[in-house]
């Protein structure tokens, strides 16, 4: 087999076990994602923080942006192609079989249980890479060159806006890229 | 061509490559629109299947959007598959779920260009120094009101400590903290049946 054939059959099977492992859409697919990428190499964490970034302010899921972002750093427009197939591919299965076999499986105590199980997991994943991607925002230059302080502040000031006066996620990251730009080049 | 007797047909039943394409581009105005996700997706699937063609009951609807929660993936690509499978089988779910998925594909390929090519520009490398501040907040935010949604009982507090403490510490797969939180709920559920 080919190197660019095996990157991109890589690529598939790694954002298909993504995609069938990650309940609760959105920002449960952020645990999964930083930790296997990056292990692979593909994409570095502060490109998963642009990419959440960039998700909130383009139409569509994260998951399907992050699989394309990925796939295209990787191996250009193919591997946006076979990534982004790999994570739709399990849910897809998974409809097509309940919608044949399974039409009540939402009445069934054993799926009710595994999710009861799944849900408050998925929060506790959740927070784990809300450490990952803070080790990223902020200590830029890894841990030992310490906090960047004014990045830590601003992430206070957005956290406070938004828990105080429910600011607007599109509207939290501009504000944040003309504070970064202020600060930063001026 | 299209014969005078199927345009007669009434609008719930067109002619089936005609009701693909119809799946197709409305799913993928609903992509295209949608922003902030699954959740915000919806109340336009529900929109445009149930109120303007009629294709989807009320009750259908919701059975589609309990349903599709309950299995992994994104919630789009879940409910829209079921929708195009409800109304034209098993080709209509796979081009709702394309439907959906390619205005993202699209507009992150163009972006994704951009992104590589000026990320490391002054101007933009300082943005997105505030920005990556910003969406930590954004994250954490989240947790905050999810966790409020679903982490109620001490059963819940105890599988969100434990996914935590088991990455975090023993540096264990998410995909395996997954499976652990399902077979444990699982677990706990068959022994609440069986006291109860």
């Amino acid at each position: 087999m080919s190197t660019a054939i095996r990157l991109l059959l890589d690529l598939f099977f790694t954002f298909f076990k993504i995609g069938g492992t990650t309940f609760g859409g959105g920002y449960a697919m952020i645990p999964m994602m930083q930790g296997i990428l990056t292990e692979k190499g593909w994409v570095t964490i502060n490109e998963v923080i642009d990419m959440i970034a960039i998700s909130e302010m383009t139409p569509g899921p994260f998951a399907v942006n992050m699989a394309t972002f990925t796939g295209m750093k990787a191996a250009g427009i193919p591997g946006a192609v076979f990534a982004t197939l790999g994570v739709i591919m399990p849910s897809m299965l998974i409809i097509a079989a309940i919608a044949a076999f399974f039409n009540n499986v939402k009445d069934s105590p054993a799926a009710k249980g595994v999710l009861k199980g799944i849900h408050p997991a998925t929060v506790g994943l959740i927070a784990t890479a809300v450490i990952s991607i803070g080790r990223g925002a902020f200590f830029p230059g890894g841990l030992a060159a310490g906090p960047h302080l004014f990045s830590l502040l601003l992430a206070a000031l957005v956290f406070l806006a938004i828990q105080k006066g429910g600011l607007n996620p599109i509207v939290a990251i501009a504000l944040s890229g003309v504070a970064g730009i202020l600060v930063y080049v001026f | 061509m299209q014969t005078p007797d199927q345009a007669q047909q009434p609008r719930s039943h067109p002619p089936r490559l005609r009701l693909l394409y119809e799946l197709f581009t409305t799913t993928f105005v609903i992509g295209a629109l949608t922003f902030g996700g699954g959740y915000a997706m919806i109340p336009l699937i529900d929109d445009a299947f149930v109120n303007k063609k009629g294709w989807i009951t009320e009750e259908e609807m919701l059975d589609i959007i309990a349903i599709s929660q309950m299995v992994p993936g994104p919630l789009a690509i879940s409910s829209s598959t079921f929708v195009g499978i409800k109304v034209a089988g098993f080709w209509g779910g796979l081009v709702s779920a394309v439907g959906v998925a390619l205005p993202s594909l699209l507009i992150i390929c163009v972006l994704s260009t951009f992104y590589l090519e000026f990320k490391e520009n002054r101007y933009v490398s300082a943005a997105l120094q505030g920005i990556r501040a910003g969406v930590v907040a954004l994250v954490l935010s989240a947790v905050l009101k999810l966790g409020k949604k679903t982490v109620k009982r001490r059963f819940d507090w105890a599988m969100a400590g434990l996914a935590f403490a088991l990455v975090i510490w023993l540096d264990l797969h998410p995909v395996a903290v997954i499976l652990i939180a399902g077979l444990t709920g699982w677990l706990v559920a068959r022994r609440e049946a069986k006291t109860s």
